[in-house]
């Protein structure tokens, strides 16, 4: 580890900014979100038997081509960087969208690039077929994770917690022999688990003998995947809590009680200015990540610090909208709920804050007692 | 318009005429005014050359590397962020030429009276009354305090009520004060630190000719919101590398003295050290707005930020040193000329930072005008816009 890294200046100053391209981006996938995921839509669908949009997911990757950002145009892909990903995932957090963009078009899409699988690549990168790498949500990118048994050419094993599988096309299965192989998702048993984030649902995977292609070694690509996944997930955060603070503000100006807008009470003034910093800190945070993985330079220790504050401040802005709109906020009608669900899940995703702090006291160099 | 090359043009001849080595720090400080390379923006004549204020980085730049003397703005922070702004805005022609030249060069040193025991946060309430002899000069009497440099200074920016009878925002009126006037008495206000870095100023029937007014009568408070949005300007904005606030010290410490650490400490640090580095980026993304020409309202949660910073970090210092927090490197009273947060042990910085949070606007007071200005959530009701002065409750 490098205990030089706190101190020493990197070489390129981060561009923390949003370019005149990404405005117009986030500008079109904000139209075509409020086309397709509006709240009562979303929260009708969540307990349908489909709760992934599939239709926004066609337009979002057929229509515009998202799906394919990460991937040079070469494999068919968009050639673009993570300060793309990251303002379509503020976006799609800001809607609570329930479609698998972080899950294929980032992580799984990393775990291709590193094994360079250029067909799959192609496939991904169109939206026809969707890829779930089979790594349960919560794990951190540094930690240790399940792998299924190879055995004369076959998979076998159970995994928990992985996310969107249901809508996956192609699985990347990580197996004890190192190597992480594709597996057909009409070769594996994928059974639907209740979960808390109904908009990004968890199933487990059953491999009995299932065929599996070896992509290449899986330790890197898990690792490179998941880092991106955790560095690009604080975006998503960001857009969940711009949205929780933007409704609290326009509801408080509005809702009145005892003759004046709820909004001027100096207790709730304080609590929304000070969620509003919070927020401003989350936007530097989170650019800061997205332009360190596009970079690739300080890319550890930016995605760890974007995680550990991203997390316990989506939360918080979630809770505040909940509580600072009383008792419609409690209401399975209201909004609210999406995101608050949304943000608690994503404060595990990918690692807790705690486990991100675990991993800074190593790159910064502040080692536990 | 004087674009760079114009100004390395300038500066080479400012130093060819008055090489640095050899020429006295004053008399080099003197003619770079007199050629218009003190600050680039300010008209001509007045030290400036009416070029773009993001140029002074060129002159600065060719004058550092030629080893000139600077005006140590450090120790002349007031003059140069605030009186001198004011100065320009709302001078006579006979007063830009009088101070400013003087004041650029630090050959005079000035202070602020603002705030007084009566006006913290509601600076426009102020009591100091300045009464004019018929057409002739105006009589002051009132006490001020949290005045740095007094001690030091020359002249202040003063502002005084000269209107009792009218609502508290009218009647108030901006004026240069002498500090060597014999009605005005500076004493050391010393703090929690143990230290006087401010004073308390006590002005007894000083005499002010009216030709040290700045501005209208009764403008006063519209001339101070000059003088006071300088002071916010100045406050943050700085390039900091990582590690490069307070958060420093302790995590060197982490670092060095392993048998202090415990697991408590140890999550309280990394937290504060993730807050720490999120306040930095934010504060390097505000910079690179301004530099882009969008200027964001970040601004203002800034100084919250760093305040809260700075004072839960420091106190993070003193439980990790233990026994050693239980010591104080010194109480002796002492007047610094600047305030050093790094040369001193976390007792002080500890002490130290708890004026963060009030100087330059209270936090609670910050907290609304984010919820007000950047959120546009409903102003706190007014009791005190249409009451004259001399009836607001004390």
């Amino acid at each position: 580890m490098s205990t030089t890294s706190a101190t020493s200046a990197t070489s390129a100053q981060p561009d923390l900014l949003y370019s005149e391209e990404e405005e117009a981006l986030r500008a079109a996938v904000r139209d075509l979100l409020r086309d397709h995921c509006d709240a009562p839509g979303v929260i009708a669908r969540t307990e349908s038997d489909a709760p992934h949009d599939r239709e926004a997911w066609k337009a979002l990757a057929d229509g515009m081509g998202l799906a394919g950002l990460l991937i040079p145009e070469a494999h068919g892909g968009q050639g673009a960087t993570h300060r793309e990903v990251a303002v379509v995932l503020e976006e799609l957090g800001r809607a609570v969208a329930p479609v698998p963009y972080l899950t294929s078009a980032v992580v799984a899409t990393e775990a291709l690039l590193s094994c360079e699988a250029a067909d799959l690549l192609a496939d991904l990168a169109t939206g026809r077929r969707i890829g779930a790498l089979t790594v349960a949500l919560h794990i951190a990118p540094g930690a240790a994770y399940k792998v299924v048994r190879h055995e004369d050419g076959a998979l076998h094993g159970e995994l928990t917690g992985i996310a969107d599988a249901a809508v996956a096309d192609v699985l990347l299965v990580p197996a004890d022999d190192g190597g992480l192989y594709a597996v057909d998702a009409s070769a594996a048993t994928v059974t639907p688990q209740v979960s808390l984030d109904l908009t990004r649902p968890l199933a487990t995977v059953t491999l009995d003998g299932a065929p599996g292609r070896l992509l290449g070694d899986a330790e890197p690509a898990v690792r490179r995947a998941l880092l991106a996944g955790a560095g690009l997930l604080a975006s998503e955060q960001l857009g969940l809590a711009e949205w929780a603070l933007t409704e609290t503000v326009r509801y408080l100006k509005e809702r009145k009680q005892f003759n004046r807008p709820v909004g001027g009470f100096q207790a709730l003034k304080h609590r929304l200015a000070q969620l509003w910093l919070e927020v401003v800190n989350l936007r530097a945070a989170a650019r800061n990540a997205a332009d360190a993985l596009a970079r690739d330079e300080d890319t550890a220790v930016a995605v760890a610090v974007a995680q550990a504050y991203a997390a316990p401040v989506a939360v918080h802005a979630a809770e505040e909208a909940l509580q600072l709109h009383g008792g419609i906020g409690m209401t399975w009608e209201h909004p609210i709920h999406l995101c608050l669900k949304r943000a608690k899940a994503d404060s595990i995703a990918y690692g807790t804050a705690g486990a991100h702090r675990g991993a800074l006291a190593e790159l910064v160099d502040l080692q536990a007692p | 318009m004087t674009d760079a090359p114009e100004l390395r043009r300038r500066t080479a001849e400012l130093l060819a005429a008055y090489p640095p080595a050899t020429t006295d720090r004053l008399d080099f400080l003197r003619a770079r005014f007199d050629a218009g390379l003190a600050w680039v923006h300010y008209p001509e004549g007045l030290g400036g050359l009416g070029a773009p204020r993001s140029l002074q980085a060129v002159v600065d730049a060719e004058l550092e590397a030629a080893g000139a003397p600077d005006n140590d703005p450090r120790r002349i922070g007031i003059g140069l962020g605030m009186a001198a702004p004011t100065i320009l805005a709302y001078g006579t022609e006979e007063q830009k030429r009088q101070y400013l030249r003087p004041l650029w060069t630090g050959e005079e040193v000035w202070c602020q009276l603002f705030s007084e025991p009566g006006a913290g946060s509601d600076l426009a309430a102020l009591g100091t009354r300045a009464v004019r002899e018929g057409d002739g000069d105006w009589v002051v009497n009132g006490q001020k305090v949290w005045t740095s440099s007094a001690h030091l200074a020359r002249w202040a920016i003063l502002i005084a009520r000269t209107d009792p009878d009218v609502p508290k925002h009218q009647g108030i009126t901006y004026f240069i004060c002498d500090m060597t006037d014999p009605g005005v008495d500076v004493r050391p206000l010393r703090q929690v630190t143990g230290e006087a870095e401010f004073n308390e100023v006590f002005l007894t029937d000083v005499r002010i000719p009216d030709a040290r007014r700045l501005g209208d009568i009764g403008d006063g408070w519209r001339v101070a919101q000059t003088t006071l949005n300088n002071e916010r300007v100045a406050i943050g904005g700085m390039r900091l590398p990582r590690e490069g606030g307070m958060i420093g010290p302790v995590s060197k410490t982490w670092r060095e003295r392993p048998e202090l650490r415990t697991h408590d400490l140890h999550q309280r640090l990394l937290k504060l050290w993730v807050e720490a580095e999120t306040a930095r980026l934010t504060a390097e993304r505000l910079r690179q707005q301004l530099v882009a020409g969008q200027p964001g309202p970040e601004g203002a949660g800034m100084k919250l930020a760093f305040a809260h910073l700075n004072q839960e970090i420091s106190g993070l210092e003193v439980e990790l040193r233990g026994e050693e927090g239980l010591l104080y490197d010194d109480w002796t009273m002492r007047r610094p000329e600047l305030v050093d947060f790094v040369g001193r042990d976390a007792g002080y910085r500890y002490l130290r930072s708890k004026g963060n949070s009030v100087e330059g606007g209270t936090t609670e007071v910050l907290l609304n005008i984010v919820a007000e200005r950047v959120l546009g959530l409903p102003a706190e009701p007014r009791t005190d816009k249409d009451v004259a002065w001399k009836d607001l409750a004390r």
